[in-house]
């Protein structure tokens, strides 16, 4: 299922396809016409991905085909290996995490994990975490810490998942306990915003020294549909709240919520899933190389200072 | 002295306050109630125990010694985003600086608590819904660190729907700097207790207010991460009685005790005398 605003672009990707199709069957010359097509196609282009609004970039965050967590690290990464379970009650499918090396360099790596069909989603919760997930993300943290490697986590949820069992199972206590858990690693940490940021169930592995972002991701306190359902009344105003929430990665980098932008290919990470992985690679080493030669205490009070300073407000 | 200060706050002009209804109503059982005794009973139904929410300055009143609390807060609000929904965010804070007479969602100063040294830090459901953006925030990571850099307790009455809309990411990045500044506590070894009254919930639950060192919850108090209405809404069925209230939070292990307001002080008391590290041991006081 395309998105709406891609339409015009595939209808006219078909429609050179085709003629291509008749020149080469008829054996008509219809290059000066393709020519002139493909011409149009490079505007509508730049016309459409130019100039994305912000709830566009909603939707390609949430776009079908999109890299997920463990496209990447069975990509991005060498010898990823599952870790499982939260050693208290199950094992969440909607975080995955284990052990990985990166271009060498041995890594503990956690994410949400969103299906990549409607089948896996079901069993996925559609990245929608429950008080295991974080149990688990906490205790791959203890890892880390324990044998001194970096920590890598990868962000993509519309939100923790907000159910009985998971308030009955402590869901606000344990994201707070994976804020505090992950504020204190020792180690290096770097998170990424690879398609959806949704709220405290995303911040819970997000409390990085360095917090990268995915061009067409998206980060907030409340997705837009919720923001519009309690503001405006009325979830079809969607578009309005995520222009209002300021929640794209430049206007994230700006706030100095993010420290940097992972740039996506043309159309969106789901039109180059190799692309974008490779460009998220090369982001990471580069940030993980930024961080060395810092000490454990440093890489502690780095974290501390990161945080502390966010926020808009004026002295009484 | 700061308190009577915070009480002679300007009051909105066109209504005469200093002369109020004598009678108000129990909003849980409806019995008529004579407002005076109300007030004295801590906003406790006397007939049904029903916790009605205590305005802020008298939250303060209740816990902190009398004469030793100088607030410490007062930092005011900005518009970061240019937020503007069916109003501008510049103008509903406006709106709740007025009726509120605080610049934000948060009471907090030093004092004594039972004669231990503390930083008590009160959320403010009146103003926009006690909702946590940069300044609720900064203050309460302020209130940590003051905390620790004077050997003081940490006490945090909690009511909240949660982090802040309208400052959007900024709001959510609070969650990680009020968990963050508790460590200044850990490292002096003071103590931290929080107490969730209704409603308290979101971002909020979900960081500083769920790490106290003892957590108490106010009888009845709706506490959890999501809405009730979104749990509603994401489940389709109807929830079952009781969910998500405080003897609900106790049943299921996320907090330390579920005490009667007028139990409260002493309770509090008892815990900060026994966890702070400067108190002697002393039984029964
Ligand atoms: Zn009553």
């Amino acid at each position: 299922m395309p998105l709406e605003f891609e339409k015009p672009i595939l209808e006219l990707e078909k429609r050179i396809a085709e003629l291509r199709e008749t020149a080469r069957t008829t054996g008509v010359d219809l290059e000066a016409e393709i020519r002139l097509l493909e011409e149009r196609l490079a505007r509508l282009k730049e016309e459409v991905y130019g100039s994305l609004t912000a709830w566009q970039r909603v939707q390609l965050a949430r776009a079908p085909g999109r890299p997920t967590t463990l496209d990447v690290l069975e990509k991005a990464f060498q010898d990823f290996l599952e870790l499982h379970g939260d050693r208290a009650y199950a094992d969440d499918p909607a975080i995955v995490g284990g052990l990985a090396y990166l271009e060498g360099q041995k890594v503990v790596v956690v994410g949400h994990q969103k299906g990549r069909d409607t089948k896996e989603n079901l069993h996925r919760n559609f990245g929608m975490p429950h008080p295991e997930g974080y149990r688990k993300a906490m205790r791959l943290m203890d890892l880390a810490d324990r044998f001194g490697y970096p920590f890598l986590s990868f962000i993509d949820t519309p939100g923790a998942y907000p159910g009985v069992s998971a308030e009955e199972r402590g869901q606000a206590w344990v994201i707070a306990q994976s804020i505090q858990r992950m504020s204190r690693l020792r180690v290096p940490a770097i998170a990424l915003i690879l398609g959806e940021g949704g709220s405290g169930g995303a911040l819970a592995i997000g409390v990085a020294n360095r917090v990268l972002i995915m061009e067409n991701a998206w980060y907030s306190v409340i997705s837009p549909e919720s923001c519009a359902a309690i503001l405006w009344r009325e979830a079809k105003e969607a578009p309005k709240a995520a222009e209002a929430l300021k929640l794209t990665a430049k206007d994230l980098l700006a706030q100095g919520v993010v420290d940097a932008i992972v740039p996506e290919p043309e159309g969106g990470a789901h039109k180059d899933p190799l692309k974008a992985i490779q460009n998220i690679k090369e982001a990471l080493l580069k940030t993980l190389e930024g961080l060395k030669g810092l000490s454990p205490e440093e890489l502690y009070r780095d974290r501390y200072r990161r945080f502390r300073t966010l926020g808009a407000y004026a002295e009484s | 002295m700061a308190l009577e200060r915070l009480f002679r706050r300007k009051r909105p002009s066109g209504e005469n306050r200093d002369v109020p209804e004598l009678w108000t109503k129990c909003e849980a059982c409806g019995a008529q109630l004579y407002k005076k005794e109300f007030r004295e009973n801590l906003y406790v139904c006397p007939k049904c125990g029903h916790h009605h929410r205590v305005p802020a300055v008298e939250r303060v009143e209740m816990l902190a010694d009398a004469g030793t609390f100088q607030e410490i807060t007062g930092l005011k609000p900005l518009d970061p985003l240019g937020f503007v929904d069916t109003k501008p965010y510049a103008e509903r804070l406006r709106a709740y600086q007025e009726e509120t007479g605080r610049k934000d969602a948060i009471l907090g100063g030093t004092c004594t608590i039972g004669g231990v040294p503390a930083v008590l830090l009160v959320m403010d459901y009146a103003f926009a819904g006690g909702s946590m953006g940069s300044v609720v925030g900064e203050e309460i990571a302020r209130g940590a660190e003051r905390a620790a850099a004077e050997g003081r307790a940490l006490v945090i009455v909690a009511a909240s729907g949660g982090a802040r809309m309208q400052e959007a990411a900024l709001s959510l990045m609070q969650m990680a700097k009020t968990v963050m500044s508790l460590d200044r506590l850990w490292e002096r070894r003071l103590p931290y207790v929080s107490v969730l009254t209704d409603p308290t919930t979101g971002g909020v639950t979900a960081s500083f207010a769920a790490l106290a060192d003892v957590i108490f919850a106010e009888p009845g108090a709706l506490i959890g991460f999501a809405g009730p209405r979104v749990i509603r809404q994401t489940i389709r069925q109807e929830l079952p009685e009781g969910f998500q209230r405080a003897e609900f939070l106790l049943k299921h292990g996320m907090v330390d005790r579920v005490t009667d307001r007028r139990r409260l002080k002493a309770e509090l008391v008892q815990v900060l005398r026994h966890l702070h590290p400067g108190v002697p041991y002393a039984l029964g006081v």
